[in-house]
């Protein structure tokens, strides 16, 4: 075995028996990005000199007796997360050289951790899309088939971990973008709740909905990232106060895996969604999700219908809120201090208009053109207002829910990867895509992808589904325990 | 319903966007189908249902308002990013 395909735990217990070093391990996964990034296009800089000066003070750290989790582990990271003296492009024209002058929070968590940045990666403009084809230096293929998209907006990196780039990656998700990507290549993604991990630093799309997470092998293994990247953080005020839980060893402890007879879900309520169920979902998905389920039960797990009537219109609520919080978000990019300047403009406006035409692709302007409509004089409340209320009557769907049960199984996509190109031309289609995984985002509530097999596509291939866990907020350790035993092996 | 070109041309104004009229033709069919689908929550009754507007569960996070001292360094490079006169970010003339 490589040592880029290892799981953090596994690399971990080498580099502190002293088995192997942080260097061995970040040349692999370089190595790895140098022999498979020319087809799969999963990264947008490497830079490997910085990490291999910082696996030799990761490697020091080690010999002195230091045993962090992270410590000597390297990954990569999407490219809307600022790192300080590297590009951070968020995957738009009108950001092109911009350099980041300062780490996000996140980043900084994982430099005093002694994690290893290898580079950033690929995503969908401004994390707006469901494909990663919407990236204006080009597309990620997925892994598993390089045909098809590896899905978005964090496909960069669902498709570096699924490839054995790094050990973990990290992603951000506003309404799916690191559970649905984690889906389509088959790899574990992590949403904490809103409000668990800091955002500073990161591009805000969503203000109400963005979050950062991890990608990783296992669940343990996320459960790793999290407790390294959480917490309250002065710079973010929405960040909550609420003490970050050891959730490795809530994972492990209680006999988890020490005593096998024992049911460690005994007792824990799944909630089963009717509407996430509906008759047309692919027969095949459904036969994933009901062995997904079924290994839930046999570890002491009770399954229970139960309704969340409002799913319907988590979609159309979140493509209201959405565009409308970005156009406000990107009336930052004017071209002035920063970014892009389209310099022939005499008059300001003309100044501003040319800078943002140029510089931003066509979803981008999409949005920022449905985002303006929705909350221009007239439209505002029939819009905007309504969205706003229907989101609260979403969230009373799952406080409902939650009285009745821990947790909640849904698919997180209703199919497998597309084909690159499938659905370019058809926007639509491409926000209907997160079905299954506005609701969490919408609510801010804790939710997991775990893969839960393969499913064969229209050309006889196959390819991976995922399953989706949510939990009430700030319940990360109980999501995190039933993810566990939806592991395969 | 559906978007005619000079409301485009308006939201494009609003927007700060320059569109081309290839641009403009593409958006309008996509718009109008957007539309018509997150028109759906029309049928929803919200009479009384207050709104979300955040998730967090905080309320008035507060801070004092002190100026502190930022990385020099990491300042100079953010104010490199643009164009500078004098160590001062350059704007374009409004008036």
């Amino acid at each position: 075995m490589n040592l880029n395909e290892l799981t953090i735990k596994e690399a971990h217990q080498k580099l502190i028996s002293g088995e192997i070093s942080s260097r061995a391990l970040t040349e692999s996964c370089l190595a790895q990005i140098k022999k498979e990034d020319k087809n799969i296009h999963a990264c947008l800089a490497i830079c490997e000199e910085e990490a291999l000066a910082a696996a030799d003070k990761a490697d020091a750290r080690l010999k002195m007796g230091e045993t962090g989790d992270l410590l000597g582990i390297p990954y990569l990271c999407k490219d809307i997360i600022m790192t300080k003296g590297l590009k951070t492009t968020a995957g738009s024209k009108i950001l092109e050289n911009y350099v980041a002058p300062y780490d996000a929070t996140v980043i900084k968590k994982l430099n005093e951790a002694g994690a290893i940045l290898l580079g950033k990666t690929n995503l969908d403009e401004f994390a707006h899309g469901a494909s990663t084809e919407n990236s204006a230096y080009g597309p990620t293929h997925n892994p598993l088939d390089l045909e098809r998209v590896p899905g978005g907006s964090s496909g960069g990196s669902a498709a570096a971990v699924a490839a054995k780039m790094c050990l973990f990656s990290l992603g951000s998700d506003t309404g799916g973008s690191i559970r649905q990507p984690a889906s389509f290549c088959g790899v574990v993604g992590l949403k904490p709740s809103y409000g668990r991990v800091s955002r500073f630093g990161l591009l805000s799309m969503t203000s109400s909905t963005d979050v950062i997470g991890p990608f990783t092998k296992s669940a343990y293994d996320a459960a790793l990232v999290l407790k390294t990247i959480a917490g309250v953080d002065a710079l973010d005020a929405t960040t909550v106060p609420e003490v970050v839980e050891h959730y490795d060893k809530i994972m492990t402890g209680d006999n988890m895996e020490n005593n096998q007879s024992t049911k460690p879900l005994a007792g824990i309520k799944i909630g089963w969604p009717e509407e996430y169920f509906l008759p047309e979902l692919d027969f095949n998905v459904l036969a994933r999700l009901q062995e997904a389920a079924a290994t839930l039960e046999a570890a002491g797990a009770i399954i229970k219908k139960i309704s969340l009537p409002y799913t319907k219109y988590a979609v159309p609520v979140y493509y209201i809120i959405t565009p409308s919080e970005i156009s406000s978000n990107l009336a930052r990019f004017d071209g002035i201090g920063w970014g892009l300047a389209k310099d022939e403009a005499v008059n300001l406006q003309d100044f501003y208009k040319q800078t943002r035409g140029a510089g931003f692709g066509p979803e981008v302007k999409r949005r920022v053109m449905l985002g303006t409509y929705v909350l221009s004089a007239g439209y505002y409340d029939a819009y905007y207002k309504r969205a706003q209320a229907v989101r609260t009557l979403i969230l009373e769907d799952f406080n409902k829910a939650f009285a009745e049960v821990d947790l909640i199984l849904t698919p997180t996509s209703p199919h497998p990867a597309f084909k690159i190109g499938q659905q370019a031309n058809d926007p639509l289609a491409m926000y209907l895509e997160d079905v299954f995984v506005t609701g969490a985002s919408l609510a801010g509530l804790p939710a997991i992808s775990m893969p839960a097999g393969l499913v064969s596509t229209e050309d006889g291939n196959n390819m991976p589904i995922g399953a989706q866990l949510i939990a009430p907020r700030l319940q990360e350790a109980s999501l995190l325990r039933a993810a566990k035993i939806l592991e395969k092996n | 319903m559906s978007i005619s070109r000079e409301e485009i041309e308006h939201i494009a104004e609003l927007a700060r966007l320059k569109l081309s009229d290839e641009e403009i033709k593409k958006f309008s069919p996509q718009l109008d189908s957007i539309l018509e689908y997150v028109g759906h929550l029309q049928e929803v009754k919200v009479n009384e249902v207050a709104e979300t507007a955040t998730v967090s569960g905080l309320v008035d996070v507060w801070r004092t308002d002190e100026v502190k001292e930022w990385d020099r360094e990491e300042v100079l490079n953010a104010l490199r990013q643009g164009e500078l006169e004098a160590g001062q970010v350059k704007v374009k003339k409004v008036l």
